[in-house]
């Protein structure tokens, strides 16, 4: 009996809770760590950038406005989609990052366990992260923290869903809604999650995905005059610090890179770093 | 008599003794620029010369980043108790010295004296008092168990409110264990050079506390030295963008203080009589030198002809004049270029099409003046309704619904603040979510305390400053 | 804006019949008065504190002073009050400094109604008028014939002004109309035998009304219904005559002329001490109404002690040196 033909997926970006090929029509060869093909994973132009960003800014309003309780919701059911998919995930880490079959298991379901910490984020961050101020007057002062608005991430290269999901899952939770430059090399992961986004209930555009040159995407990302931040996670010293420089032109808030262990306790650097904090005061009289 | 004319009321100068020139403040001494250059810094309302004042060149604030370095060892390993008691004694000879301050400031800045003697000093002291209390309690904060200075502070600071945003930038980062060097604006040297000999007279170690004055390439040498770890910045967002790019791919952590266009939005059941007040407090508060002035007024159509009927009527009565003057509400426009800037974004209004209002008022024949003036009939897409003019100037636009006023108070790429005026509270609360601003002020406008963040959205810049919040900027966090 | 007449003059009596559809039901009447613009308490005291900040210096301290004292209604509501002492306020009245002819007179001696007689016999010959207290006051808790004949009293005996009391049990109660008829039965029952009448204020009694909003609601009532003055309180509570109230009194008389064109004056009571606060009170009134409202005419305060501060201060003045409680009387 011969062994089944297996059935070769093609991958697509995600933009806007659809699956596009890239405007551009082009691809570019996946590789393992070895060097042995995998698939052909599209290759984002800086229009699809254009279009991601797009989707994300009309996803904001609604995803911003969601209750915290609602977002935790969507979150955690995302979490249990993805446990469904541990074996896949765990195989496409596997030959995106040459790991062996057992490591590459502990990485999802750290990566798991950790889009579940998030999610319970969702309704709790304001609670640490705001603040009743007593001010000297007769003024109820609150200060709260909101979403930036719309951030570009440019996923860790070394970590292609654990790394991934370390930076995605603390942009959204907290409302903001994003576009993610997956890991060059290694996009799979990222392409994979996609279809587990799309088949949760999170509003298309709240995360989009594309896959591609990590400078060609993530250039006119940094430029966007409605892009509100960037995390450059996955930028080398060089690309970084010119994306940085253009981030200046709309000072986008900016997350610098700088070595992580993505398997340690994140803490709440990256929940804060894309929040705004809004400061109401109001007279206290009869 | 006939009617009842407030005769003069003049602050005494006498209580502030200006030299005739000042030094750079570095590691505890004053001392001359390296290549002994001066400029002259006027008092604004009579173009007096106050003071020559040392144009710090790229060594001399080297030479204070240097002393800031050499003093953050010892100064950040103190007990966070002891550093509090520092910022205890400066809050209290701030207090103790606090007519003096406030006339030299409106001497230097040209504000009213009712102004600085009861908003920004007041405000310059509660800040420092406010941060001594934080030094020894950081571990309670929320920025984990030890959290640590970051090193040295290099703060360039605008001329609206010298001593204030001083106050704004030292005194979190003394609490926090940092050592700065401050550069205050070119116009308006004069307090932080008064600051530096209070921090003499409280004893302060050497070279925690460095002032080096300058203009602006002063401050771009400043922000550029590879010694510091921090860059606070209040000014306007073109230099704001110019400093992040400074800065990009460097390890230095930035807080951005920058430019406004507030929207002060007015519903027709709003309490009509404050929220005049709070319009005329929000735009000529300062000669609307303020980054969070309410330039921008949105009214409802339905009442907007009562509102601006009793809107001019209330502008009949501000007293523009001498900033000395006890009862005066306006005083002069900081800079003769500040004045060119806004007569510019005046002029430009007019030839737009929008019109032009001022009241009936005399104005000073030496010094930079501008009656207070409200633009009606204005669209957003008049100069005077997108550009910060940062002068007394008051755009006027009108909305028909609530998604209406928020859809144009957010058209901006600014978001530092904005206000809300009706009675009804879950409106207020609606409103106050939509709108994207660092500050939203409902049923008051204006208001400033040390315990209350402040700080932008969007292109307005990053961090906060005060609260609970306005220590994260000088942690490793 | 509509021309500007007196309140109490006839034309006054039209322009408030062009208003009757607000006041024709009780319904109507509440429409109106919970239409009125919010006060936000907070604004309000800030915007009053910061008028008291104003520096009345020198010749303005001097203008200022003799202003205040010609707008001074020289108030005994004792119940000890004899004819002895009432004479002895209206002498003071008329001639408030004896050491100093060029100190003003007050602008009217205010006493209960059973010493209008007593009064207006040692006033003749002044120019000073003779206010009289009535309807029950200071609680206003009598039947509304009880509070007529108070009145009527008062006018016959040759009182020049009333100052009745609202029924703020009525007012709370939201028993609007109840309250408007009741001040209009009063303003009728101030005409004279001639047709002349005497001059109306209509005391809220500020501190029991508790909220601004209510104060700007009394102030408008009591002016529809024919007020010639708005007075803040009876000086019987502890919470008398405070600036922030007094400037919600100002905005109402400023509102309602731009309304209607009828003037309408204000009369602070109560706790009024010093000339410190008593400046303070005409810089509200120069910035908030202008010199229209700054005489005697529109403008009174509801006083005792501070007379005699102000005769130490306006000594202080012309001689440069201060004064002392034994070189003014005490009467």
């Amino acid at each position: 009996m011969s062994e089944r033909l297996s059935i070769l997926k093609t991958y697509k970006l995600y933009v806007g809770g659809k699956f596009p090929r890239s405007e551009s029509g082009r691809v570019y060869e996946v590789t393992d760590s070895k060097g042995n093909w995998l698939a052909n994973a599209p290759l984002a132009s800086r229009k699809d950038a254009r279009d991601a960003v797009t989707a994300a800014r009309k996803a904001f309003g609604g995803w911003s406005g969601a209750t915290a309780y609602n977002r935790g919701q969507i979150l955690y059911r995302i979490a249990e989609m993805l446990e469904g998919r541990r074996d896949q995930f765990a195989a496409e880490v596997a030959s995106a990052e040459g790991l062996s079959a057992s490591k590459a298991v502990a990485l999802v379901n750290t990566a798991i366990d950790r889009w579940v910490w998030y999610a319970g984020w969702s309704d709790k961050i304001a609670q640490i992260a705001g603040s009743a101020n007593p001010v000297a007057g007769p003024y109820f002062n609150l200060s709260t923290p909101e979403p930036t608005g719309v951030v570009a991430l440019i996923a860790p290269q070394d970590s292609s869903f654990l790394g991934l999901i370390s930076v995605l899952a603390p942009a959204i939770v907290t409302g903001n809604t994003t576009v993610v430059v997956a890991a060059e090399r290694a996009p799979l992961p990222a392409l994979s999650l996609a279809e587990v986004l799309a088949t949760s209930d999170l509003p298309g555009g709240v995360v989009n995905i594309l896959s591609g040159r990590t400078p060609e995407l993530a250039t006119p990302l940094a430029a966007h005059q409605d892009v509100n931040a960037i995390d450059l996670a996955g930028a080398d010293p060089a690309l970084a610090t010119d994306l940085e420089t253009a981030a200046a032109d709309n000072l986008k808030r900016v997350v610098r890179p700088h070595p992580v262990d993505w398997r340690t306790d994140p803490g709440t650097d990256r929940l804060l770093s894309f929040l705004e904090t809004k400061t109401v005061w109001h007279p206290m009289g009869v | 008599m006939p009617v009842f004319e407030y005769a003069p009321a003049p602050e005494s100068r006498a209580v502030v003794d200006i030299a005739p020139s000042y030094g750079l403040f570095i590691d505890g001494e004053f001392r001359e620029a390296g290549d002994g250059k001066f400029f002259k810094t006027l008092s604004p309302s009579s173009e007096e010369v106050l003071s020559e004042v040392a144009q710090a060149n790229a060594e001399d604030v080297d030479r204070a980043v240097k002393a800031a370095r050499k003093a953050f060892e010892s100064w950040s390993a103190l007990p966070g108790a002891e550093r509090a008691k520092y910022l205890f004694r400066i809050a209290r000879i701030i207090q103790e010295r606090s007519r003096e301050l406030a006339v030299l400031e409106s001497l230097d800045n040209g504000k009213p004296i009712r102004e600085s003697r009861d908003a920004d000093l007041p405000l310059v002291a509660a800040h420092f008092f406010y941060y001594a209390g934080w030094a020894d309690k950081l571990a309670y904060a929320g920025y984990g168990a030890d959290p640590k200075p970051l090193g040295v502070a290099g703060q360039v600071i605008p001329w609206n409110f010298p001593l204030l945003m001083l106050a704004w930038k030292i005194a979190p980062a003394l609490a926090t264990g940092n050592t700065v060097v401050l550069k205050p604006a070119e116009t308006t040297p004069l307090s932080a050079l008064f600051f530096a000999d209070i921090c003499r007279r409280a004893g302060l170690p050497k070279g925690v506390v460095n002032i080096v004055t300058g203009d602006g390439s002063t401050g771009a040498e400043l922000v550029a030295h590879p010694g510091i770890d921090k860059v606070a910045f209040t000014g306007s967002t073109e230099v704001g963008k110019a400093i992040a790019r400074t800065v990009a791919g460097t390890k230095k952590k930035v807080t951005l203080e920058l430019g406004g266009k507030a929207a002060n939005i007015v519903f027709d059941d709003a309490p009509i009589d404050q929220a005049v007040e709070g319009i005329i407090s929000g735009i000529f508060f300062n000669q609307g030198h303020v980054c969070c002035a309410g330039s921008r007024l949105l009214v409802q159509e339905s009442v907007q002809d009562e509102l601006l009927d009793a809107l001019k009527r209330r502008m009949r009565t501000l007293r523009v004049g001498d900033p000395l003057d006890k009862n005066t509400d306006i005083g002069a426009i900081n800079s003769a270029e500040q004045l060119a800037r806004i007569r510019e974004l005046a002029d430009a209004g007019e030839a737009e099409g929008a019109e032009r209002w001022a009241p009936e008022c005399e104005l000073p024949s030496s010094g930079y003046w501008f009656a207070p003036t409200l633009f009606t009939g204005v669209t957003q897409a008049h100069r005077i309704a997108r550009e910060e003019i940062f002068g007394p100037v008051l755009s006027v636009l009108t909305f028909r619904t609530p998604d209406e006023a928020v859809a144009k108070a957010n058209n901006t790429p600014y978001g530092l603040s904005a206000g809300i005026w009706t009675e009804k509270g879950s409106r207020i609360l609606s409103m106050a979510s939509k709108l994207r601003a660092g500050v939203i002020w409902s049923n008051t406008f204006n208001k400033f305390d040390p315990a209350s963040p402040f700080g932008g959205y969007k292109e307005s810049g990053y961090g906060r400053e005060g609260g609970r919040h306005g220590l994260e900027a000088y942690l490793n966090v | 804006m509509p021309t500007t007449v007196p309140a109490y003059g006839k034309e006054a009596a039209e322009r408030l019949a062009s208003m009757a559809d607000v006041t024709a039901t009780d319904s109507a009447l509440r429409r109106f008065l919970h239409g009125l613009p919010g006060v936000d308490a907070v604004g309000l005291q800030a915007r009053a504190a910061t008028l008291g900040t104003r520096s009345i210096k020198t010749t303005a301290k001097a203008y200022a002073i003799d202003l205040a004292i010609s707008m001074i209604d020289l108030t005994t509501l004792e119940g000890a009050d004899t004819p002895g002492k009432v004479r002895a306020l209206c002498a003071k009245g008329i001639n408030p400094d004896p050491t100093d002819r060029t100190v003003p007179e007050v602008a009217a001696i205010c006493v209960y109604g059973d010493m209008v007689a007593t009064a207006k016999e040692a006033l003749r010959g002044s120019g000073l008028q003779v206010a009289a207290v009535a309807t029950a006051f200071p609680s206003g808790r009598a039947a509304l014939p009880v509070k007529l004949a108070d009145t009527r009293d008062a006018v016959a005996a040759g009182a020049d002004e009333i100052d009745m009391v609202i029924d703020r049990g009525a007012f709370l109660s939201g028993r609007y109309l109840e309250v408007f008829e009741e001040i209009r039965h009063v303003k009728e029952a101030c005409v004279r035998p001639d047709g002349s009448a005497a001059h109306l204020k209509v005391i809220f009694e500020t501190g029991e009304l508790q909220t601004y909003d209510n104060v700007r609601r009394a102030s408008w009532l009591a002016m529809l219904a024919g007020a010639d003055f708005i007075k803040t309180s009876t000086g019987k509570v502890s919470v008398n005559a405070t600036p922030p109230v007094t400037l919600v009194l100002l905005e109402a008389v400023r509102d309602f002329r731009a309304a209607t064109g009828v003037q309408v004056g204000v009369k602070p009571a109560g706790g009024i001490r010093t000339s410190k606060d008593a400046i303070k009170y005409l810089v509200m009134v120069n910035e908030t109404l202008g010199e229209e409202w700054l005489t005697a005419d529109w403008f009174r305060f509801g006083a005792s002690s501070l007379l005699n501060d102000l005769l130490m201060q306006r000594q202080k003045l012309s001689t440069g040196r201060y004064s002392g409680p034994d070189y003014v009387t005490v009467d």
